[in-house]
């Protein structure tokens, strides 16, 4: 019964997100405050019904209701409850469920902390959001639901959850991914209500600003935590592995993160307002995109969906509608887009549009390489696409980005006087060398490009505390309370910029000075790998809940001295019989040491083994979180939530009927 | 009030994306056609990873059904995929391996740690061999008949599922390998 309920729920839902994309539009368009003003108890009904659906699949699975096909394909009843749960999302139609829960929760919150922002406004955006509402829920109920029944004749258990989604990484990654594609709807959302109503202003951007940092800061966290998972789950040591559904992700974050900047520009100085409704659009039909690609079985990849071309052919069309309608928008408001200010080339909007042409050059980049397979088809040329490529391209372009990125920081807005900006500029690039040679120096020889990229995140770091130092000094009073206040919109780039620098570092140190070593080992033999021994004491089998594993156990010692002891083990699901290999992992600040057991070999008792040693593999994703907080500290800067000026009605229904 | 045209750029470059993700639905990305199904292989002159100084050539693919693998260290399928290689070369299948925009040292430790199941490997530094092969990227595999003609393609994991279904019904002697490849456990689908 309960699964019912859940089911007719999303019905509900879908009915309300029709009602939520008409009735406010219409008000707005009519100036009628009634209907205007049910845009918020609509979406807020939404996300209710959207939790009942979410508790009733979560019920069906912690209850082992085999009759549900989903639950049966993705559940068994030897799996941990933790697991269980978190295989709400670990299938196509459950994580569809999520997405649309995810997205009646983020028009809810728009509803609920919108106060300041006038009611035609939140109406508009409230609309926008219905539609993309009724596309994701048709999508789940025609071609795939939740809730489909297997009687009367259903198994007496289940398939199981695909082993390499049974971790703890896996229970968080997904729904972080989410909330960041979900999130971009609410930046998408404004774009086109400020399209609708003509209305591309300073104001419309504060408003647009925090809900896409946020939205931001959780894809960022969706990322790192996918890049951390595929290193430690899949046993292969990489971090990264430009995979068509890692692309997918890393899409709309490029141009998420151009749109960020852009939004700044288009609320401090009401410029680039044409660019920055692009980015908006962009950045969520990318996100529509990779849900696409995902789910379409168009690209082969490491982490697909299962394949299906009529709901590609679904999405596909929601994607056609979404991003043809609001270009089609955008075509017929541009002539209203016109800038007025002026600016000159040396000022901080010039070196804003120069990384946003990075940004947005990575991002077809990345397109580009992703949907070769396909545009080879098309034009029938033979070309191939891999890692090598991508790299290419990118090591210059994120080089290029980090230089122009701390002068965009320490320019003016408008212009800067040339002689004033070199005496700024001057003093960092001797100590920038200095600080990346001795970085490159220090940790043994690294080559030219990793040695200009050390320059670079010295260059980064030196500048932003260079810039915090001059602003705590011009501060009244001490020092540290000059510091202490700083916005937290100044604190959270700060920190977000330097993110990235650490970001950078760990990327050049794993790259260049990781210890890879496969060795054939038996128990007794001993391997040393970036100065720890590590010894190979025993193999033996040992019983988990679903699963039987070999585990084996490595003492490790540094110069006699015992560091640790590691167990990688080989894992064999009973019931889907696939083989899993479980990386023994001591993180540390500066390396990792890691050890996962490849496959037994000819001779009894022998083994390949990979041993690994990783140093700065940490940075990677201590810079992303870093960048993200510093996403959420501008969210919660002051000026956010300022106490807003009247939204009579009077002056509601004016700008309705304008 | 004159429109700009270039507002409509967007638009156009969209109805393209859209145009072309259209054709590519339904594709079958386990099957990627190739223009060589049926061709000879493409003559060829490259260093072997192996063999001291000497050079390979299409002339390698005379006399016996050959299998092609296209790996790199650098892939992580291709990790997943070796164990595989590894009981077919025990099993008789001759296979050469195309080592593709890689470092020698680099393959040459990846063979000697994991063993080696080829009986040759071509290094192919710059992409050219597998320029003319059409390679989307590795791991691909490719059968080869004894007249040096390219019989079949496979792009993604080789396993024993693939095996069977793919591979098995070209290959001559085929019932004792498919035998072998429907006991084997370790043929589940890879992450």
């Amino acid at each position: 019964m309960t699964a019912e309920l859940g089911h007719f729920a999303v019905w509900m839902a879908l009915v309300l997100a029709l009602l939520q994309s008409v009735l406010p539009l219409i008000g707005a368009w009519r100036g009628n405050i009634a209907l205007m003003s049910t845009a918020r108890p609509l979406a807020i009904m939404q996300l209710l019904l959207l939790t009942i659906a979410l508790i009733a699949l979560g019920y069906a699975f912690y209850f082992n209701d085999f009759t549900l096909a989903y639950v049966a394909n993705h559940s068994n009843s030897a799996l941990p409850w933790g697991y269980r749960l978190s295989a709400i999302w670990g299938g196509h139609e459950g994580s569809l469920l999520l997405w649309v829960w995810m997205l009646a929760g983020w028009g809810a919150a728009v509803a609920w902390l919108s106060k300041s922002v006038p009611a035609t406004m939140v109406a508009r955006v409230l609309a926008v959001m219905g539609m993309i509402g009724i596309g994701f829920l048709s999508f789940m109920l025609f071609t795939s639901n939740p809730f489909d029944r297997l009687l009367p004749w259903f198994p007496l258990d289940g398939a199981d959850l695909n082993p390499l989604l049974q971790d703890p990484g896996l229970i968080v990654h997904p729904p972080m991914l989410y909330m960041g594609y979900v999130g971009f709807s609410v930046a998408f959302a404004f774009a086109v209500a400020g399209l609708l109503a003509g209305r591309l202003d300073p104001v419309w951007a504060r408003w647009a600003r925090p809900w896409t940092t946020i939205a931001w800061a959780f894809l960022t966290v969706g990322i790192a935590l996918g890049s951390w998972w595929a290193y430690y789950e899949l046993g292969w040591g990489g971090w990264w592995f430009w995979d068509p559904v890692e692309n997918a992700s890393l899409m709309p974050w490029l141009s998420g993160t151009a749109l960020i900047h852009s939004l700044a520009v288009a609320e401090k100085r009401n410029l680039f307002r044409a660019w920055t409704v692009l980015l908006a659009i962009l950045t969520f039909s990318l996100s529509l995109l990779g849900t696409f690609l995902v789910r379409s079985g168009i690209l082969t990849s490491v982490h697909a969906f299962a394949n299906d071309p009529e709901r590609g052919t679904f999405i596909l069309i929601f994607l056609a509608l979404v991003a043809g309608g609001s270009l089609s928008l955008f075509a017929l408001r541009a002539p209203k887009l016109k800038n007025n200010a002026g600016f000159r080339l040396l000022s901080r909007e010039s070196f804003l549009l120069g990384n946003n042409l990075l940004l947005l050059t990575a991002t077809f980049v990345v397109l580009l390489g992703t949907l070769f397979p396909l545009i080879g088809d098309a034009l029938d040329v033979r070309i191939s696409i891999s890692a090598p490529y991508f790299n290419k391209f990118f090591v210059p372009l994120t080089l290029v980005l980090m230089a122009l990125l701390s002068l965009g920081m320490i320019s003016n807005w408008k212009s800067h006087r040339g002689d004033a900006f070199r005496r700024r500029v001057l003093p960092l690039i001797p100590a920038s060398l200095v600080g990346g040679l001795l970085a490159a120096w220090l940790p043994g020889g690294t080559p030219w490009l990793g040695t200009l990229g050390f320059i670079m995140v010295a260059w980064v770091v030196l500048a932003h505390l260079d810039d915090m130092i001059r602003k705590a000094r011009a501060s009244r009073g001490s020092f540290f309370a000059g510091l202490w206040r700083l916005s937290n919109g100044y604190k959270g780039m700060v920190l977000a910029h330097c993110g990235l620098a650490l970001l950078v570092a760990g990327i050049i140190l794993v790259t260049h000075h990781e210890i890879e070593r496969d060795v054939r080992m038996v128990p007794g033999d001993t391997v040393q790998v970036g100065g720890y021994d590590f010894a190979f004491v025993d193999v033996g089998p040992r019983a988990g809940p679903n699963y039987d594993a070999m585990r084996g156990e490595f003492r490790v010692t540094r110069n006699g001295r015992a560091v640790t002891t590691m167990y990688p083990e080989k894992r064999t699901y009973r019931v889907g019989g696939q083989v899993m290999t479980q990386v023994a992992l001591r993180p540390g600040l500066i390396h990792d040491l890691y050890v996962a057991l490849g496959e037994p070999l000819d001779m009894p008792g022998a083994w390949a083994v990979r041993v690994y040693f990783k140093p700065g593999v940490r940075w990677i994703w201590a810079g992303a979180l870093l960048m993200s907080l510093g996403g959420v500290l501008a969210v919660i800067d002051k000026r956010y939530r300022r106490r807003p000026a009247r939204d009579t009605t009077a002056q509601a229904v004016a700008e309705g009927s304008a | 009030m004159k429109r700009p045209i270039w507002a409509l750029v967007p638009l156009l470059l969209l109805l393209g994306l859209v145009v072309m993700l259209y054709n590519g639905l339904g594709r079958d990305t386990e099957t990627l056609p190739s223009q060589l199904v049926g061709q000879p292989m493409p003559p060829f002159q490259l260093p072997s990873l192996l063999g001291a100084d000497s050079e390979l050539d299409e002339s390698l693919f005379r006399g016996r059904w050959m299998l092609l693998n296209v790996w790199a260290t650098w892939c992580p399928t291709c990790y997943v995929e070796h164990p595989y290689f590894m009981q077919l070369a025990r099993e008789g299948v001759a296979i050469v391996g195309l080592n593709y925009k890689d470092q020698d040292d680099k393959a040459r430790q990846y063979l000697a740690e994991l063993g080696n199941p080829y009986t040759h490997v071509v290094v192919d530094k710059r992409g050219t061999l597998a320029m003319d092969l059409g390679v989307y990227g590795a791991p691909e595999t490719y059968l080869v008949n004894p007249e040096g003609k390219i019989m079949l393609r496979h792009a993604g994991e080789v396993n024993a599922r693939v095996w069977a279904q793919k591979f098995a019904p070209l290959w001559p002697g085929r019932e004792a390998l498919e035998q072998d490849a429907g006991r084997d456990a370790h043929g589940g689908k890879a992450p």
